[in-house]
């Protein structure tokens, strides 16, 4: 079972993602977005950073990269998809996550741990998890605070506090088939106890046992 | 010919930088302010000598890149 890591000009955690698979005896490879051919992959993850740098919206422009038909491919037949950060934004661009995002709603860039809740195991991201299980994790973001003005976004993981404004206090979303997910911490800078925390690690384990062969 | 798109946010949807740009007018004394909005307004330059074939171009624009239909509104004015 193989995930592919796709690099959009501007992303920054690329290569944390592909270690913190690798470190959970996963594999991953990068896959260049203007690649069109991902059939060797099993799911992929959108990785976090600043895409063409965020110019217009988060997401925006990298939606419309040759990767992301495949992607939407992949999605479309329930293969794990999971964005993380500027990923969740670009999901929610492509349409294959509900919402937008907006700036967060004191303006300030939050780079801190934030504490959250599993709120459902019934997605990619949460599987291996239980309900109600506090997750520590580092936020890293300017414009984390979803709305979903649809109300279809089922949220996986909520802020025990309410450091953005995101609607329902999601840090984590899904869509209803619980195959594509979105979270704005990253899951990949807290897999091991010299980075402060291990909670990421059931997130990615969680994504990783949701790989099947294409 | 020139085209000027803007993109207004929803009345419904949240703008933080606009209340922290209110905030600011009240500190300064300008109290009357009862509401801010910060929208967005595009200018182009569209090789055509057709109103309307530009404007119905720059709504294609606006409904696959321009806007975002969650979020936003938009208004296509063609210069004359």
């Amino acid at each position: 079972m193989r995930a592919g890591v796709i690099v959009f000009p501007g992303v920054n955690c690329e290569h944390d993602v592909v270690h913190a698979i690798e470190a959970l005896g996963g594999e991953a490879e990068l896959v260049w977005h203007r690649d069109t051919d991902l059939s060797g992959l099993d799911g992929v993850v959108l990785p976090g950073g600043f895409a063409h740098g965020d110019a217009l919206r988060t997401g925006a422009i990298a939606r419309f990269s040759p990767a992301m038909s495949e992607v939407e491919r992949l999605a479309g037949e329930g293969s794990p998809v999971l964005g993380i950060c500027n990923g969740w934004q670009m999901l929610c661009e492509a349409g294959l996550l509900p919402g937008a995002h907006i700036a967060n709603r004191d303006l300030s860039f939050i780079c801190r741990f934030v504490d959250t809740e599993v709120a459902t195991t019934d997605t990619i991201l949460t599987r291996s998890a239980e309900v109600g299980q506090r997750l520590r994790i580092p936020l890293n973001s300017y414009e984390g605070n979803w709305v979903d003005p649809t109300g279809t976004g089922r949220v996986a993981l909520r802020y025990v506090d309410d450091p953005n404004g995101s609607q329902d206090r999601a840090a984590a979303i899904s869509n209803e088939a619980g195959n594509v997910a979105g979270i704005m911490p990253h899951p990949e800078r807290a897999i091991d106890d010299l980075l402060g925390s291990t909670d990421g690690n059931v997130l990615l384990e969680s994504f990783l046992g949701s790989l099947v062969p294409a | 010919m020139k085209v000027t798109v803007t993109i207004d946010r929803r009345p419904e949807i949240a703008d933080p930088e606009g209340t922290t740009v209110k905030k600011a007018l009240h500190e300064l004394g300008f109290t009357d302010t009862v509401s801010v909005r910060m929208d967005r307004v595009i200018h182009l330059e569209i090789d055509s000598d057709d109103p309307v074939e530009v404007k119905a171009r720059v709504e294609e624009m606006c409904k696959q890149l321009l806007a975002n239909p969650v979020l936003e509104d938009f208004e296509v004015h063609v210069d004359a």
